[in-house]
């Protein structure tokens, strides 16, 4: 029922949007609408009858219009406003998002809108420029593309990608060029005017690959990471190379004669191009990271500089006619390193979403604009050239995959099966440069009209088709995927146990950096860059500064989420309550139970941090959860361990003392006091949080009489929510709710009134904290004086197996 | 890379360390100058801070276990060639073995099976005592499990895989016990990894 109301909604909304953006497209004076709702009241000239006053009268006119002075802004405000609703829509039917990409759906709605325009005999806006595309809409996108590429895997990979990107490009242009150029000398088709250049231009065109859907389903399907991150860097960098291919072939095209000067030359402009765009790139991102040392004070306008110094080096590579991709890219390459440390956290949150915001925007206008000019452009439909233009473009992709791949295999360390290199054929789908490029083509080349219906016809053809079906292709023939296997229990913990073993002794040993010169050049890093564009530098980015950002992003991003997988648990929790009341000296375990247990562990154990790729999927921001797990967990063992009774136990191993706090101690402040400077109020929660992890060394050389200080921080905290575990239903409250006894704590603690905020204004008192936690209700602790060790994560905790309901201690953080 | 002979003479008693783990020069040399890259004050060993500052190893939810390994009971600082004996156990192993002219009477290499085994199994046991009780399996999943799984969860997982490896009734785990149910597990595999030269 509420499906069927909401699709006719969101129908019914989009509808709307439709028409009112018809009759905003219109010209300078609206004539009356033929079939369309009026939204827009005709502007008369003065005759008949007037709601206002008359013109003749030259009195105050109560009521005025001027619709052309808004109009170019207002009709790019609803084309935008139309395109994010569709996207809203989408979502109303989850399956839909699964078996259909979203760039489908987007040009499919394109089409409709342009079905509609068509019929009424409108003409779609103006805006689609060449200025415009690449002006406007395709820096965001790229520099989308370019903020969130996961940098370490991709410079793993580098070779990889660079090979298939360029020489594969350059592979299918010419291999596609060629092809049509011998089918254009069959008379049949009557296509024998265009001569080579103009061929090898419309292939240039069409060999851009853009795979957004499908990292979408690479995602989904968790293909194995060297794949994705070949799909991803490929997609990122060919747009480089055939916007180069494009700009040396369409001027080619225009000279009558070509001499083998020219093609020399034009390959030592490729070189030009692609490392010039390179070095302005690093230039501007050098430049940005700098500036950002400065902007302590001016916090407001940090993501400015980070949007203004891509743009520019956008903008200047252009003026150059240098590659401007290959310049944003690598700015926001250099950039993001730098400029992540020295700007606040609430500036990283904010160029991260406005960079994806942006990008996804671009990107939905896109589609949506392809669909529409399908429908309202003219075409010139030959079957011939069309039809082969798809088998060509089909055939080069395959043939150069595996060509290519072949080369490369012996010098990767992971090499590509057939499996991998059918994903990677497959998955070359056509989009949005293509289509932006067909359109810019310039206007002297005979065939254009042909050239831009060939490229429609390939980007719907591939998005449709390919993007629809790569889905269940790539389960069919199960791609080499992050593999699980289910064996006992034991095995299970003991091989994630290895995993994070190998995974800790290879970045104990530094792996990730295969190659020598790159060792060289984090050492010329640390020492030298670091020290001039970063603010604080330090020889290294200690613990305690990636502890602090990485604490402040979960605690705001977990405002915006619902965590708690509350599905495997019940039938355990049921399970032990049966189970308890038996009594049975050893448990036996039901094969639902087993399953359960695999289960739990598979979805929670903390996912081995991914050597090679963490996943970005293009339409997300990136995905921390690994790193916001163990904040989250870091957190909710901190916040245990400020109850140091509750948590004795007989059976402390020696080797605990390691991690205990000496005796007497508290939590140590120990960082520079300059950090504090810079951060707000905000970001002084996780301050206290890290000194912990110092202290966790358990070295005894430290001093601890500031004890005070840090938990008087702490009281004032309007912290991050714990997660609630699972009987909780995985409630997270906001911040800074104060927490009331009724609101927060189950009923099984009730007696946690003390810890109300009620009575909380003695903030900061350590002991107070300590004996409020100490009347908690579990009634097998002794009452320990402060002095107790209080004993860090993992340590065991006999009291709480008797309150099964009793699980994570709520800290109940005092409003400040 | 370097000129390995140069720089081996940086490197203390290098020959023999070479014949104990198995490394070769280039790897020896690389992993000193990784030791060295670790060890910020230039001490000639490591404490725990330099391990700590590898800022991965914080996000590695047993991270604070494999510092401690490298730490041999007692001590506080890591000089070069226990770091290099305890990486020696990742070393992939050998499949030619007679490499070394080995014969049954040498003891076994870093590196093999069981000695990897022997490294995971100080992983769970803290305390040394050769086995792997349930509060230290506990703590170990506690570390890689701990959100969002209650505790009588983590009991019964524990339970569980007691239960599945302990042969001898005791309710631990000893290190038979723990090798004989990994046995179908590629181990060689799974604790290896490649050395850079």
């Amino acid at each position: 029922m509420d499906l069927n109301i909401s699709r006719r909604a969101a129908a019914l909304l989009i509808l709307c949007s439709g028409f009112s953006l018809l009759c905003g497209c219109r010209g300078e004076v609206p004539p009356k609408p033929t079939g369309g709702v009026t939204i827009v009241p005709p502007i008369k000239p003065d005759n008949g009858p007037q709601a206002y006053p008359e013109a003749e009268k030259s009195n105050l006119p109560v009521f005025t219009m001027d619709y052309p002075r808004i109009q170019i802004p207002f009709e790019i405000t609803l084309w935008m406003l139309l395109a994010s609703f569709a996207k809203i829509g989408f979502h109303v039917y989850h399956k839909i998002t699964i078996w259909v990409p979203e760039s489908c759906l987007l040009i499919s709605i394109g089409l409709i809108v342009g079905a509609i325009m068509h019929s009424v005999h409108e003409e779609p806006p103006a805006v689609l420029t060449s200025n415009v595309f690449f002006l406007y809409m395709l820096p965001p996108i790229v520099l989308d593309s370019g903020y969130f590429m996961p940098t370490r895997p991709f410079f793993e990979n580098i070779g990889t990608v660079l090979w298939f990107a360029v020489v594969g490009t350059l592979w299918n242009s010419i291999g596609i060029g060629m092809s049509l150029f011998a089918i254009c000398q069959i008379e049949a088709f009557g296509v024998q005017d265009i001569n080579l250049q103009e061929n090898l231009l419309f292939a240039s065109i069409i060999s851009a690959v853009d795979p957004v859907a499908v990292l979408n389903v690479f995602e989904d399907v968790n293909v194995n990471e060297q794949l994705y991150i070949v799909v991803f860097g490929e997609c990122l960098f060919n747009d480089a190379v055939t916007v180069v291919l494009y700009n040396m072939f369409s001027f080619v095209a225009e000279m009558p004669v070509v001499e083998p000067v020219d093609v020399f030359l034009g390959v030592a402009r490729f070189f030009v191009v692609g490392l010039g765009g390179m070095g302005f790139g690093i230039l501007f991102g050098f430049v940005a990271a700098f500036t950002t040392r400065f902007t302590s004070k001016v916090r407001e306008i940090e993501p400015l500089f980070i949007f203004m110094y891509s743009y520019l080096a956008y903008l200047v590579a252009e003026l150059f006619a240098i590659s401007s991709i290959m310049a944003i890219v690598t700015c926001a390459l250099t950039m993001k390193y730098y400029v992540e440390e020295n700007v606040s956290q609430r500036s990283c949150t904010t160029i991260r979403h406005v960079v994806k915001m942006l990008g996804s925007i671009s990107e939905t206008l896109i589609f949506f604009f392809l669909g529409v000019v399908t429908i309202t452009t003219e075409h010139e439909w030959n079957w011939g050239y069309i039809l082969f233009t798809l088998l060509f473009a089909f055939v080069w992709r395959g043939l150069g995959v595996l060509v290519l791949t072949q080369i490369i295999n012996p010098f990767r360390t992971i090499p590509f099966n057939l499996k991998d290199q059918f994903g990677l054929a497959y998955g070359g789908l056509r989009g949005a440069i293509s289509f932006a490029l067909a359109f810019t083509l310039p206007d002297n080349i005979g065939r254009k009209q042909l050239f831009v219906t060939a490229t429609i016809a390939i980007i719907l053809f591939t998005v449709f088709l390919q993007g629809i079906s790569i889905r269940p292709l790539i389960e069919f023939i199960n791609v080499r995927r992050t593999n699980r296997n289910l064996g006992t229990i034991n095995v299970e913990i003991h091989c994630r146990l290895m995993e994070h073993t190998i995974a800790g002794i290879e970045d104990l040993c530094g792996q990730w950096s295969h190659f020598y010169w790159k060792d060289k050049f984090m050492k010329f890093n640390n020492r030298i860059l670091r020290r001039i564009l970063i603010r604080d530098s330090r020889a290294e980015s200690s613990i305690v500064a990636l502890y602090k950002k990485l604490e402040l992003q979960n605690a705001m991003e977990i405002l915006d989420t619902v965590s708690g997988d509350i599905s495997a648990a019940p039938s355990i929790v049921s399970l032990y309550e049966e189970k308890k009341s038996s009594a049975k000296p050893k448990k036996k375990f039901l094969a639902a139970d087993l399953r359960n247990m695999h289960d739990i562990l598979s979805k929670n154990m903390y996912k081995i941090r991914q050597r090679t790729v963490a996943y970005t999927n293009k339409h997300t921001l990136p995905n921390d959860s690994q790193t916001k797990e163990i904040l989250i967990r870091r957190h909710t063992s901190i916040r245990r361990s400020l109850r140091p009774g509750s948590f004795q136990s007989t059976m402390v191993p020696k080797s605990h003392k390691y991690f205990s706090l000496p005796a007497g101690q508290s939590l140590d402040l120990k960082f520079p006091p300059a950090r504090l400077s810079y951060t707000d109020d905000h970001e002084t929660l996780s301050e206290v949080a890290y000194p912990t992890r110092r202290s966790r060394s358990g070295r005894p050389t430290r001093s601890s009489s500031r004890a005070m200080m840090p938990l008087r921080r702490l009281d004032t905290l309007t912290e991050a929510p714990s997660v609630d575990t699972v009987g909780d239903g995985g409630r997270i409250t906001d911040h800074g709710v104060s927490r009331t006894n009724s609101s927060y704590s189950d009923s099984h603690v009730a007696p946690r009134r003390h810890l109300n905020s009620s009575n909380d204004n003695d903030s900061g008192s350590v002991d107070n904290l300590r004996n409020n936690h100490h009347e908690a209700p579990e009634e097998e602790e002794e009452p320990q004086p402060s002095s107790s060790s209080p004993v860090w994560a993992a340590e065991p905790r006999d009291g709480t197996t008797r309150n099964p309901l009793l699980r994570r201690p709520q800290w109940n953080p005092k409003k400040k | 890379m370097g000129s390995s002979s140069s720089n081996m003479d940086h490197i203390p008693d290098a020959q023999h360390l070479m014949q104990e783990t198995g490394f070769s020069a280039a790897h020896l040399v690389r992993l000193y100058e990784r030791f060295d890259f670790l060890d910020k004050d230039d001490r000639g060993e490591l404490r725990l801070d330099d391990f700590e500052a590898v800022s991965e190893l914080a996000m590695n939810p047993i991270g604070d276990r494999i510092i401690r390994a490298f730490f041999s009971p007692g001590r506080e600082t890591v000089d070069f060639p226990s770091f290099v004996r305890i990486l020696a156990h990742f070393r992939p192993t050998d499949t030619n073995r007679t490499r070394n002219g080995r014969n049954g009477a040498q003891p076994e290499p870093a590196n093999s099976r069981t000695n990897k085994l022997k490294f995971a199994f100080q992983l769970y046991d803290q305390d040394r005592d050769g086995k792997i009780s349930r509060e230290e399996l506990l703590q170990v999943l506690r570390a890689m499990l701990e959100m969002q799984v209650t505790e009588e969860q983590l009991q019964s997982i524990a339970e569980r895989a007691i239960q599945e490896a302990d042969l001898d009734l005791d309710d631990t785990i000893s290190f038979d016990e723990f090798k004989k149910s990994l046995e179908k597990v590629d181990i060689e595999h799974k604790m290896s990894i490649r050395f850079l030269e």
